[in-house]
C-alpha cells in the first residue's frame, strides 16, 4: 500500500526524487525552490536517501556540476527558479546539447526588475529555446509523479534530453495537498537503474564530449536534437500508460482537455491555474454555456496536432498566459496560433496575459475571459486584472 | 628544485595521451597538458573550459585525447571537474581522478567562483592553470593574470597608456587561502619539478592545485623555439617562482643566487618591447618586494 | 610513443549517421600536422647522446626515444617549432628549412 501524506508542491518534488534514487544532486538555494532542496538534503542527510549531495555556490555551477556527473552515466536532479535559471541558462543548452538526462524542478517565479518573488512563468518561457523539454504540472501529486516519469523519459535512449518540470511558485511550492506517495519497491520496477548510454564518458569507452563543430557539421548535429525532440509525445504516451498500470493515475498526453468536445468557447492553459479555471467551466456549464479547458502539459516539444486536434471545433479560443514576450505578445499564443494556421485551423484567437508576479487570477477574471470569448470582443491581447486602464 | 624529486623525462610513462592537437608551434600550455597526462594517466578524467586547449583538441572529427575528456562552460572548469568525481563516486568506482585544465581567464577572471566553491566542497578533483597570461584564443586580450607593462590587444602600448597598467592577480596564495591541501606554482621551464608536483597532487585526498607558466609564442611575439627557454628564465629572473603550500605551510622550491637581467628576458617577448627603463624598474622594485616576503615568511 | 591508427573521416548520409549528442570516440585523429612546418628538426645520430630531452619538451609528443635510445622524430605530427633543437645540449638537432 502507497501512503498517503499532506505535502507542499515542493515536498511532493522532494519525495518524488528520493523515490527515484538519484546519484548526485547539486543544487543552490533560491525562493519558491528552498523547501524543495532543504527537503531532499534532509534525506541525504538522515541517510534516507543514499545520494552526493553537491552544495554549489551558484546555479551556474549546480548546472554545470550536473552536466559533469550526467557526462558519466549518474542519475542527476537539481532544481532551480528565476533568476537562477537565468543564472544558469548558459549551462541548459549545454546539457541538451550533449543530450545528457537531467532532470530539473523549476518553481515557476517571476523576473527581475521590479523583484518579485512570486509566480508567474517568464522564467521558464525565457528558456524556451534551450533544448529541454518543458512539462507544466497542474498539482502536487502531478509533481511529484512527473519526477518519476520524467527519469524514465529522459534516460529513454531515443530521447536522452533534459527534462524541466515547471512547478509554479507559491500556489503550488507551497500549499499543501494531500499527495499519494508510492512505495519504493513499485517505482524501483517502473524506473530500474539508469543504462548509461553509449555517447557518454565510462572506463570502457573513453569519450570526448562537448565537441567542437564547424560549420560543416554543426547544423546535422542541430537537427537531429531537433527530430528527436519529437519522439517524445510517442515515448512520454507509453510511460504515463505504463504509469496508470503501475500506480493507478495516469495524465493522459502532452494535451488535456476538459469539458473541449463541444465547447465554443475554450480556454488554453498550463499549470496550477488549470484547476480554478476547471471549477469555473463546471459553473457556467451548469448554466448552460458551452465552455472548456485545454491544458498543455507539455510546451517543448510543442504538441501542435494534438493541441489542434482538441480545439479546432471551438469558436473562439483563448490563451492564458503567465508570461509576456516583451514588443509582441504571449509565448503560447504564438504557438497556438502557429499550430492553428499549420494545421488549417481557423478560429478566432485571443490571448489573455494574466498572473504575473503573483497577480490573483480569480474565477471572476476567467468567467469574464470566456464571456470575452463567447462575445469576440476587444483587443487581440488583452490583460487580466490590470486593476487600472491601460 | 622540490627536494623529492622522484619522476623524470626517463621514468615518464612513454606513451603519449595527448596527441595530433591543432595547438601553434611551441605551445607552451600543450607541453604541460601533455607531461601531465603523462604523469596522471589516460584514466584521468578530463574538463577543458572553451579555450585553446579545448579549441585545439576537440574539433569533430578530430579527438587529440586519448582519455574520457569534456569541453565545459567557459567559468565551469571545475564545477564539471567536480560534477565528475561526484558521478563516478556514486556510481561506485573507487578513487575517481578527475581533473580540470584552464587557461588564465578561465582560472583567475570567468571560473574563479566555481574553482573557489569546488575548493571549499573539499572532494578530490585536481585543478591546473596554465597560465600565459592574456585570452590567447580569442586573439591575446588582457586577462586578470597578464603581468604589469604587457601590450595585449585590450592594453595595447598607446601614446598615453603603455600598456597593462595592473598587477597580475595572486591566484596561488587566492587558492591557498582557502586552506587547500595541495597548491603548488610551476613553470613549462623547469619541467621535472612540474612532473612531480603533478604527481604529488595525484597522491592527494582532496583538491590540489597547480598554476604552471606556459609562455605564448603567438601572444607574446616570441620565436616559438625558446617556450621552454623563456618558461625557465622568467624563474631565474624572479619574475616567476616555484613555490609550495602544504599543511598550511608555504615553501620556496628555488632561491636563485642572483637573478638573471629583468630587461633581457623582457625584450624576447614582443609584448614588452616598448616598456622604458622606469617601468623595468618599477617590474623589478615589484618583484623585489615579493621575495623579501617570501623570504620572511616562507620556508625554503 | 603515440598508440592509435589514425581514423577515417566519418561520412553522413542521413541524420542516423550523426553522433548522438555531442560527443565522438576519443583518440579519434583524422588529420596529420605536417603541412604546419616551415623548419623541420633532423637529427644526427652520431651526436645524439639519448638524453631524452627533447622528447621531454616537444608539446606535440612527436619525438619519441628509440629502441637504441635516440631521438626519433614522427614527422606526421611535429610542427617544427624548433624547440627541440634549441633545448639539445650537444647540439644533434638541426633546423632544416623544409622543401615544397
Amino acid at each position: 500500500m502507497s501512503d498517503f501524506a499532506f505535502l507542499s508542491g515542493n515536498e511532493a518534488i522532494a519525495y518524488g526524487v528520493k523515490l527515484s534514487r538519484p546519484h548526485v544532486i547539486a543544487a543552490y538555494p533560491i525562493t519558491p525552490q528552498t523547501k524543495a532542496v532543504e527537503k531532499l538534503s534532509s534525506f541525504v542527510q538522515d541517510g534516507e536517501l543514499d545520494c552526493k549531495y553537491m552544495h554549489v555556490e551558484s546555479e551556474h555551477s549546480a548546472m554545470a556540476c550536473s552536466i559533469g556527473s550526467s557526462s558519466v552515466g549518474a542519475r542527476t536532479f537539481t532544481a532551480t527558479s528565476s533568476q537562477g535559471l537565468l543564472y544558469m541558462s548558459e549551462c541548459l543548452p549545454y546539457a541538451s546539447g550533449a543530450r545528457l538526462p537531467i532532470v530539473m524542478m523549476n518553481a515557476n517565479r517571476s523576473i527581475a526588475t521590479p523583484w518579485n518573488i512570486y509566480g508567474d512563468q517568464m522564467d521558464s518561457m525565457h528558456v524556451i529555446n534551450s533544448g529541454w523539454i518543458q512539462l507544466y504540472v497542474e498539482d502536487a501529486q502531478e509533481a511529484l509523479d512527473m519526477v518519476i516519469q520524467s527519469f524514465k523519459l529522459a534516460e529513454n535512449h531515443n530521447i536522452l534530453t533534459p527534462v524541466m518540470i515547471n512547478v509554479d511558485g507559491f500556489v503550488l511550492t507551497h500549499t499543501y495537498e494531500k499527495v499519494e506517495i508510492p512505495l519504493q519497491e513499485e517505482v524501483d520496477n517502473f524506473l530500474p537503474e539508469i543504462q548509461a548510454s553509449p555517447h557518454l564518458m565510462s572506463d570502457d569507452n573513453k569519450t570526448s564530449m562537448c565537441i567542437s563543430a564547424g560549420n560543416q557539421h554543426y547544423m546535422g548535429f542541430k537537427v537531429k536534437q531537433h527530430r528527436d525532440m519529437f519522439k517524445v509525445f510517442d515515448e512520454l504516451k507509453q510511460i504515463d500508460n505504463d504509469f496508470h498500470k503501475a500506480f493507478g493515475r495516469n495524465y493522459g498526453s502532452a494535451v488535456e482537455g476538459y469539458q473541449f468536445e463541444d465547447a465554443e468557447a475554450l480556454l488554453i492553459t498550463t499549470g496550477s491555474v488549470t484547476g480554478t479555471v476547471r471549477v469555473v467551466v463546471d459553473e457556467m456549464r451548469a448554466e448552460g454555456k458551452k465552455v472548456g479547458v485545454v491544458k498543455l502539459r507539455l510546451l517543448r516539444p510543442f504538441p501542435a496536432g494534438d493541441l489542434v486536434s482538441k480545439i479546432s471545433g471551438a469558436k473562439a479560443v483563448g490563451v492564458l498566459d503567465k508570461n509576456i514576450s516583451f514588443g509582441y505578445e504571449g509565448t503560447v499564443f504564438t504557438n497556438v496560433n502557429s499550430a492553428l494556421f499549420q494545421k488549417g485551423a481557423s478560429l478566432k484567437t485571443i490571448n489573455f496575459i494574466g498572473g504575473l508576479g503573483g497577480k490573483d487570477i480569480t474565477k471572476g477574471n476567467i468567467r469574464q475571459m470566456f464571456q470575452t470569448l463567447q462575445s469576440g470582443e476587444g483587443e487581440t491581447v488583452q490583460y487580466s486584472n490590470m486593476g487600472c486602464t491601460l | 628544485m622540490s627536494t623529492n624529486t622522484k619522476l623524470n623525462a626517463r621514468k615518464l610513462d612513454s606513451t603519449e595521451n595527448f596527441y595530433g592537437h591543432k595547438a601553434c608551434g611551441g605551445c607552451g600550455e600543450s607541453l604541460a597538458l601533455r607531461l601531465a597526462l603523462k604523469v596522471l594517466g589516460d584514466e584521468a578524467y578530463l574538463s577543458l573550459p572553451a579555450g585553446c586547449m579545448a579549441a585545439v583538441s576537440f574539433i569533430y572529427p578530430n579527438m587529440a585525447f586519448k582519455n574520457n575528456a569534456i569541453i565545459t562552460p567557459f567559468a565551469s572548469t571545475a564545477a564539471v571537474t567536480t560534477g565528475i568525481a561526484a558521478g563516478l563516486e556514486a556510481l561506485g568506482k573507487k578513487k575517481p581522478l578527475s581533473v580540470g585544465f584552464a587557461g588564465d581567464g578561465g582560472t583567475a577572471d570567468i571560473g574563479i567562483q566555481s574553482l573557489s566553491g569546488a575548493i571549499d566542497r573539499g572532494e578530490k578533483f585536481i585543478y591546473i592553470c596554465t597560465d600565459n597570461e592574456a585570452y590567447m584564443n580569442t586573439g591575446i586580450q588582457k586577462s586578470g593574470l597578464t603581468p604589469f607593462g604587457a601590450a595585449t590587444t585590450t592594453t595595447p602600448s598607446g601614446k598615453v597608456i603603455h600598456g597593462n597598467i595592473n598587477e597580475k592577480k595572486n591566484m596561488f596564495e587566492i587558492v591557498a587561502a582557502h586552506g587547500i591541501e595541495y597548491a603548488a606554482t610551476a613553470s613549462v621551464g623547469y619541467l621535472e619539478d612540474f612532473i612531480n608536483k603533478v604527481q604529488k597532487a595525484k597522491d592527494c585526498a582532496g583538491p590540489s592545485y597547480i598554476h604552471v607558466y606556459s609562455p605564448c609564442p603567438t601572444g607574446w611575439g616570441h620565436g616559438s623555439e625558446i617556450t621552454v627557454d623563456l618558461g625557465k628564465e622568467v624563474v631565474d629572473t624572479g619574475l616567476w617562482y616555484l613555490a609550495e603550500f602544504e599543511k598550511g605551510e608555504f615553501s620556496l622550491n628555488l632561491k636563485p643566487k642572483d637573478f638573471k637581467p629583468v630587461k633581457d628576458h623582457l625584450m624576447r617577448q614582443n609584448r614588452f618591447r616598448h616598456i622604458n627603463d622606469e617601468e623595468i624598474k618599477m617590474i623589478e622594485t615589484t618583484r623585489d618586494a615579493k621575495w623579501a616576503k617570501m623570504l620572511k615568511n616562507w620556508n625554503i | 610513443m603515440k598508440e592509435f591508427k589514425m581514423s577515417p573521416k566519418p561520412m553522413w548520409n542521413s541524420l542516423g549517421d550523426i553522433p548522438m549528442g555531442s560527443s565522438c570516440p576519443s583518440f579519434h585523429i583524422t588529420d596529420i600536422n605536417a603541412g604546419w612546418r616551415v623548419f623541420k628538426p633532423v637529427v644526427d645520430l652520431e651526436k645524439c647522446i639519448g638524453c631524452y630531452r627533447c622528447y621531454f619538451v616537444c608539446p606535440d609528443g612527436a619525438i619519441h626515444m628509440s629502441d637504441d635510445k635516440k631521438a626519433d622524430v614522427d614527422y606526421s605530427f611535429c610542427k617544427g617549432c624548433g624547440i627541440c633543437a634549441h633545448e639539445c645540449k650537444p647540439k644533434a638537432i638541426s633546423m632544416i628549412k623544409e622543401e615544397k
